[in-house]
């Protein structure tokens, strides 16, 4: 079974292009915080970006097969671990999401719990007895997602929950939906919404108000994405360059090396620049979709798809709440913002897709 | 048609439970279409950038600029206020006062913000609503001189995520003396006025500048103002100062050095505390005036930043009129004090000589009325002299009677009566000199003779102001040269008097008759004297009752007469001419001890400075004979305000 691994089988066209952004994303985090309080980010991050690519190597070369078999044993750590969380773990911004591991660092669990979800999706699209969803099936798969999704809800952190969701609606309809099933869930989800919005919490209420009028709220909400309008407004087309911006470098921009990072990354680079990182992104992506379509059995496809939908849903978000279009969520921009966690999770998602990638020989 | 949600096409085989189900194939289409989607997505992404970076990325720019730049102005300090000899007497102290920027105003901020920085919250409201038409990048001062509480409060609440729309800066305010020491004449300055900025005078200032309103800090605020600078700072996030991009620095207003002398100045307060009236000194050479005191007086500090509305009123109802400057204000009868310029008349027409006599038995009938002397018993035979000296009403009845009212205007007007004198001051009024042209311009009335009889012993429609009496009584005592007097010390001001062609006897002759006034037994103005000097003056007690004119304003109030006393020294060279009015002070005697102790502390300064050249004229000088008790000694530094050591604001905090 070893035999048709090789280095020279990874995807370097998707290596090159994930490394080229992380390359951008260090270069943008030192921009932003080389005066600040935070001026060793950008080394850290390319300590995490070296420990990504290790991961990525070692969950290459674990057969997905076998992820797969033990898939609900990760499931069932991964609800331990998220419970575990609100016993043990370390409060920041008023919300409880990292546990300690050891000498100063910490994890966001829920960031890990999202290759698990793709997993888990994977393989209970897989072993769909028939060839599209029933009630049970949904129910079921619903269930199995819904449950990490509201831990991490409660943490509080709508954000990365909401990012389990559309890896499970892309499972749920590239494996097949009666268009009955999908009508009654969009009623009921219409219906559901009103009701959800009184168990959101406050400073969620905010968000999604602010993300409507943001001039309504100019010092709270609404002052960072003003703020991260300016910044990336002022950027013009060419940008102010390096160090140069001054939103980004007088600090109105808020946290502009993680969640802000590609506003602080507008303004400096301008709208060339962002049109290149955007175009890399996407090349990412089709890269990741290509994977999908020469993968070698159903269970790597939704791999692939699962992995490509989770990173286009976080770029999405992250880039659409930038320039005001989406609301204000925390998600961070995969490769670019600084983060342990979201960069080790993302290079383990490669990992997945080259694991796909090195199997489809066989067949 | 292809199905989206099922997979009719490979129903068949379903091997089931298996994770090597290798029809992977079944998606294509799907994930076609789910490219497609990709594809909308990162275009609506580019759209956003599209839209703030290419098309409005003008707007967003200058939104980073003013974010970053902040244009904070810098005040030029007013100049200082000086006396002749240099001396301070307005200076400034350093204070914070807080500028609110409306760039990032929010209104629910205002109630917090007044609440802390003890302002009442409608003003607060009404200030930004006049500020309404100014561009919103120009900050406007909401509060001056902040307590050292204040100041906690402004640092502790101007970040980013409480109130940042408040901003502190440095301010020279304005120190005025204490004690209403000068009020009048130095004035006040104040924020410019919406209705003043309507006028000629103002309209080249801006809504919030700092002008004077008053006195000296009206008359030369050009002078005075300066002009203000500009810095403008890149800051942070939170406010904090990075770097330095422009500053045009503030031009500070020149000093002023008045002809005022603190010393003479200090002496006439302190003859006037507790009194309601006024003081005047002039040189009569050169027309300086050396004090000039009006009382009651009001507090300038309380103007020097933004008065309360409510203290605004009690000083507008004061029926004492603390904010009337008599000194160039108050037009009353002269009295008596308008003997000597009747006498000169007299002489000047040819209407009398100096051996002129007339027999006074304590009155008289003019025109079938009949006119009372002030002394019940009369003064027996009077000639000019006597007459001055003993003030006999009866003599100056006569002499007026002969001489025509005409004639008296045309020397009243001659020594600058009734017309504004010309002082460097705003608001001076003008008096009344009444005349038969007069009569028919204001009254359309032919003017009856009997009228002349009152106004021949400065009663009747005459009206003076205290400054109008010590320039015509100054001419008089100079040689009939009437200079204008003014407060800008000058040494190259030239010669601007009227030169009235007077014979010099006849002057000498009402000099005279003034020096006996003061000097020997029977005078009217003892209690003038000064042993080892040769004061002149006249005394005068002005009734308002028979002043027409005043009879409406003043009803309703106890109207005693009002006390005049004018005098000069020395007899031969008179370096300094005073007038003391003593509103309600009965008798021109009652007056006469201020206007004594003004020209003592002169001749005593004087002795001082320059003992060679008075010890033999001046051999020795008694104590003030205000006959009051003397106040405990104060310099004439006592009065000026000291500008406290520490921050300014630090030792203000009472309220």
């Amino acid at each position: 079974m070893t035999g048709y691994r090789s280095i020279r089988d990874l995807d370097w066209p998707l290596l090159l292009v994930a490394l080229s952004i992380s390359a951008l994303g260090v270069l943008q985090i030192y921009s932003a915080t080389h005066e600040t309080i935070w001026k060793d980010a950008w080394w850290k991050q390319i300590i995490w970006i070296a420990a990504g690519l290790l991961l990525m190597w070692v969950v290459t070369n674990i057969d997905y097969h076998t992820l797969l078999g033990q898939v609900y044993l990760m499931y069932g750590l991964s609800i331990v671990t998220l419970i575990a969380v609100f016993l043990i773990g370390t409060k920041v911004f008023g919300s409880r999401r990292w546990i300690p591991v050891g000498g100063g660092f910490r994890l966001q669990v829920s960031e890990f719990v999202k290759l698990v979800i793709i997993l888990l999706v994977a393989r209970f699209m897989t072993e769909l007895k028939r060839d599209d969803l029933d009630w049970r099936d949904l129910l079921k798969i619903g269930g199995l997602v819904g449950l990490p999704m509201l831990l991490v809800m409660k943490q509080p952190d709508l954000g990365t929950a909401l990012t389990y969701l559309p890896v499970l609606a892309v499972g749920i309809l590239l494996a097949g939906l009666r268009w009955q099933y999908l009508a009654v869930l969009g009623v009921v989800l219409a219906l559901t919404l009103p009701v959800g919005w009184h168990f959101l919490q406050d400073y969620q209420k905010a968000r999604l108000t602010t993300f409507i009028d943001p001039a309504k709220d100019p010092r709270g909400q609404g002052y960072q994405v003003i703020q991260s309008k300016i910044a990336v407004g002022a950027g013009g087309m060419w940008g102010k360059g390096v160090t140069r911006g001054t939103q980004t470098q007088l600090q109105f921009l808020p946290v502009p090396h993680t969640d802000f990072i590609f506003s602080a990354f507008s303004e400096e680079h301008g709208f060339v620049g962002v049109v290149v990182v955007l175009g890399l992104y996407f090349l990412l992506l089709m890269q990741i979709v290509q994977n999908a379509q020469t993968a070698p059995d159903r269970a790597g496809m939704y791999i692939c798809m699962g992995v490509c939908t989770l990173l286009l849903f976080h770029v999405l978000v992250n880039v659409g709440m930038v320039v005001g279009r989406m609301p204000v969520t925390g998600i961070p921009l995969p490769l670019m913002s600084a983060g342990g966690s979201h960069i080790l999770s993302v290079f383990l998602m490669l990992g997945l897709v080259n694991n796909v990638r090195l199997r489809r020989f066989v067949n | 048609m292809f199905n989206l949600f099922s997979n009719k096409h490979n129903a068949e085989d379903l091997p089931a439970s298996s994770l090597l189900r290798g029809d992977t194939k079944f998606a294509a289409g799907k994930i076609a279409i789910y490219q497609y989607v990709a594809v909308g997505i990162f275009l609506f992404l580019v759209s956003g950038f599209w839209n703030l970076q290419v098309q409005n990325s003008e707007g967003y720019s200058e939104a980073a600029e003013r974010n970053r730049i902040k244009s904070l102005p810098l005040l030029a300090p007013r100049g200082k206020i000086l006396d002749r000899d240099g001396r301070v007497i307005v200076d400034n102290h350093s204070t914070f006062s807080l500028i609110l920027s409306r760039e990032n105003l929010k209104p629910e901020h205002l109630q917090a913000i007044a609440d802390g920085l003890h302002l009442n919250y409608d003003d607060l409201v009404v200030r930004l609503r006049r500020f309404a038409n100014r561009p919103a990048y120009a900050p406007i001062i909401i509060k001056e001189e902040l307590t050292a509480g204040e100041l906690a409060f402004v640092e502790s609440h101007r970040d980013p995520e409480t109130f940042p729309e408040m901003e502190l800066i440095h301010a020279q305010r304005r120190l005025y003396p204490k004690d209403s020491f000068a009020a009048h004449l130095i004035g006040y300055v104040g924020e410019v006025s919406e209705n003043e900025l309507n006028t000629a005078e103002f309209v080249k200032y801006d809504q919030g500048d700092v002008v004077g309103k008053q006195g000296i800090e009206r008359q030369y605020n050009d002078i005075l103002m300066g002009v203000d600078g500009q810095r403008q700072v890149v800051v942070d996030n939170h406010g904090k100062e990075r770097n330095l991009i422009g500053i045009k620095e503030a031009v500070p207003g020149k000093s002023l050095k008045l002809t005022i002398d603190l010393d003479l100045q200090a002496v006439a307060e302190l003859a006037m505390e507790g009194r309601r009236g006024a003081v005047v000194a002039l040189d009569p050479r050169t027309g300086e005036v050396l004090a000039m005191v009006s009382r009651p007086a009001y507090d300038p500090n309380r103007f020097a930043g933004r008065i309360r509305t409510a203290d605004w009123q009690e000083i507008l109802k004061n029926p004492d009129k603390p904010m009337l400057d008599r000194v160039i204000q108050a037009q009353l009868a002269p009295g008596s004090t308008f003997k000597p310029l009747m006498a000169l008349a007299a002489l000047e027409t040819g209407t009398v000589d100096e051996n002129f006599t007339v027999r006074c038995n304590g009155g008289a009938s003019f025109y079938g009325r009949y006119f009372r002397c002030w002394q019940k018993g009369g003064h027996g035979t009077v000639n000019l002299r006597k007459a001055i000296m003993q003030s006999c009403d009866v003599y100056f009845y006569t002499v007026g009677n002969k001489m025509g009212i005409d004639n008296i205007a045309k020397f009243a007007e001659m020594a600058g009566l009734g017309e504004k004198t010309g002082i460097d001051l705003p608001h001076e009024a003008e008096g009344v000199v009444p005349s038969t042209k007069w009569k028919i311009r204001n009254f359309r009335q032919k003017w009856y003779a009997g009228e002349t009889i009152s106004v021949s012993i400065g009663q009747g429609a005459l009206t003076v102001t205290p400054l109008q009496l010590a320039r015509a009584i100054g001419g008089i005592a100079t040689g009939g040269v009437w200079q204008r007097p003014h407060l800008l010390l000058d040494p190259s001001h030239g010669d601007s008097g009227n030169r009235g062609a007077v014979n010099l006897d006849n002057i000498v002759k009402v000099i005279d008759g003034m020096y006996a006034v003061v000097n020997e037994g029977g005078g009217t103005g003892m209690r003038a004297r000064i042993p080892g000097l040769d004061v002149c003056g006249k005394t005068g007690t002005a009734q308002l009752a028979s002043n027409d004119l005043l009879k409406g304003t003043a009803a309703g109030r106890v109207m005693k007469d009002n006390a005049w006393f004018v005098g000069f020294a020395p007899r031969q060279t008179p370096e300094i001419v005073v007038v003391a009015l003593f509103e309600g002070g009965e008798h021109g005697n009652l007056a006469a001890p201020i206007v004594a102790d003004v020209i003592k502390s002169y001749f005593d300064k004087r002795l001082r400075t320059s003992p060679q050249q008075l010890l033999t004229q001046l051999p020795m000088f008694g104590p003030l004979n205000t006959g009051r008790t003397p106040a405990p000694p104060r310099t004439p530094e006592a009065f000026i305000t000291k500008i406290p050591m520490a921050a300014g604001a630090q030792s203000q905090e009472e309220e």
